[in-house]
């Protein structure tokens, strides 16, 4: 059983219905018995870093996802949920996250020129690290994958764990991986035939780095 | 980098979509979630849903499809028509909106836009501005283009950014309907004055237009139009086609 991790922040719907579409059942909720059980988990977020942990926290679901992720249970974080996997944000002050993955979250501005807009918001090609094999996330999709992005900061510091960027006037952090904890920056759920493809083979994987 | 976004606008009144025409696979011209469906594989990168309904009962039909909508096709969704209250944001995106537009409702009450960007974010506010030339001077229109607000445009457009709109459908009354291409003119006024996207909308009557929006413009996000998408006048395929022919970035 795939669960979506539910704690109060944004809807999801499309997501819950992102799933259906590659034919998985996705459970939305916020009962750690019932995330306990699942087999993956899938952590959303859309808002501010500060305020989606504290929520997290205060559900006991920040260590839930910890022992879970040990447990090697696949996990994927998505947009503010990828953000969460790391060790700290920037975002309104100096925040804990998870701390899942090394790193640190970044104000966009001023790492890109300062004519481009921010937020980043738009579709945006995802383009793979030439130097290490394609994610398994990221299996069947063709050389020009376009996904769908909203953020205004960006994961650093992660450069061993970065399986795919995104260009704008700097190489941005798009997605990454390590073991079995992985995040999009992007939205799956709303990028698409190729957002749906790396749901589904989100929902194939069994945690490792290879196709 | 980012591609320029190509939208088509779907008019829905009591659940059903203004103006469909046949399209080869379509069944049911007028159904919001089919044309959605066959935009979204034709390679649209965005769907607006214009709610132009009046009656309560019609506003439920709106929900319902809209809800149809987002379940099936996983590109981004902004909703507009009616917004003038949160509680207007919050029904649209509970059943699966990921922007909401707001045009006469911002008007009326400007403070719609501040609460909405606190709550929902600035992505997730959009200003749609009805802009038409008295004596020179460019100003809003409410009510559909029926009525003159007295308000000028850019000082209009550029206050609710500062509030918190995170993009600005700019649509030339000027230009609307006449088919021979955006108004330039317009459109670089807006860009220059303020830093969020823009979505440039009215007059695009060919594919060339678009091309010329883009190049003349780069500042411009995206082109919006509807009844060129929806009687087959421009398909949206060879537009993009067209577009990557004169370099401009756009998702294939």
């Amino acid at each position: 059983m795939l669960a979506i991790v539910d704690y109060g922040v944004g809807n999801l719907f499309s997501l819950q219905s992102s799933f259906a579409a590659v034919g998985e059942t996705a459970v939305v909720t916020g009962e750690a018995e019932v995330l306990r059980r699942a087999e993956r988990l899938v952590l959303p977020g859309v808002g501010a870093f500060g305020d989606a942990i504290e929520r997290l926290r205060q559900a006991g679901l920040d260590d839930l996802l910890r022992i879970r992720a040990a447990a090697g249970v696949p996990i994927l974080g998505i947009c503010l949920g990828m953000q969460l996997l790391f060790e700290q944000s920037e975002e309104y002050g100096l925040h804990n996250g998870l701390a899942l993955l090394p790193g640190r979250v970044r104000p966009i501005a001023g790492a890109v020129p300062p004519e481009l807009k921010i937020p980043h918001i738009g579709w945006n090609a995802l383009c793979f690290p030439a130097n290490c094999p394609r994610h398994p996330l990221f299996c069947g999709l063709g050389e020009q994958a376009f996904a769908y992005f909203v953020h205004s900061y960006y994961a650093a510091g992660c450069e061993p764990w970065v399986i795919a960027t995104a260009e704008y006037g700097a190489p941005l952090t798009a997605a990454v991986a390590r073991g079995n904890v992985c995040g999009c920056q992007f939205h799956p759920e709303k990028s698409g035939r190729v957002g749906l493809t790396i749901l589904k083979n989100f929902c194939k994987w069994g945690g490792a780095d290879e196709c | 980098m980012i591609t320029k976004r190509i939208i088509p606008c779907l008019d829905v009144r009591a659940g059903r979509v203004v103006k469909g025409v046949n399209f080869a696979g379509l069944t049911d011209v007028s159904s919001p979630v089919e044309l959605g469906r066959f935009y979204s594989e034709q390679g649209a990168d965005e769907l607006v849903f214009y709610d132009i309904t009046a009656s309560a009962e019609d506003r439920r039909l709106f929900t319902d499809v809209l809800r149809e909508v987002a379940r099936t096709i996983f590109i981004p969704l902004t909703v507009g028509g009616g917004i003038r209250t949160l509680q207007d944001f919050d029904r649209v995106l509970k059943c699966g909106a990921d922007k909401v537009s707001v045009n006469s409702g911002a008007i009326q009450n400007p403070a719609v836009i501040e609460q909405a960007a606190r709550r929902y974010g600035n992505q997730c506010v959009v200003l749609s501005v009805d802009v038409k030339r008295v004596n020179g001077a460019f100003r809003v229109f409410a009510k559909g283009g029926r009525e003159d607000t007295g308000l000028e445009a850019l000082d209009w457009i550029a206050r609710c950014v500062a509030m918190g709109a995170g993009e600005v459908v700019v649509n030339s009354i000027d230009t609307d309907g006449v088919k021979q291409g955006f108004d330039l003119e317009l459109l670089a006024a807006v860009c220059s004055r303020v830093s969020v996207p823009v979505i440039a909308s009215g007059g695009a009557g060919a594919p060339a237009h678009f091309t010329e929006l883009f190049q003349t413009l780069p500042g411009v996000d995206a082109g919006l139009a509807a009844s060129v998408f929806h009687f087959g006048e421009i398909s949206i395929p060879e537009l993009k086609q067209t577009l990557r022919q004169h370099n401009i970035l756009v998702r294939l």
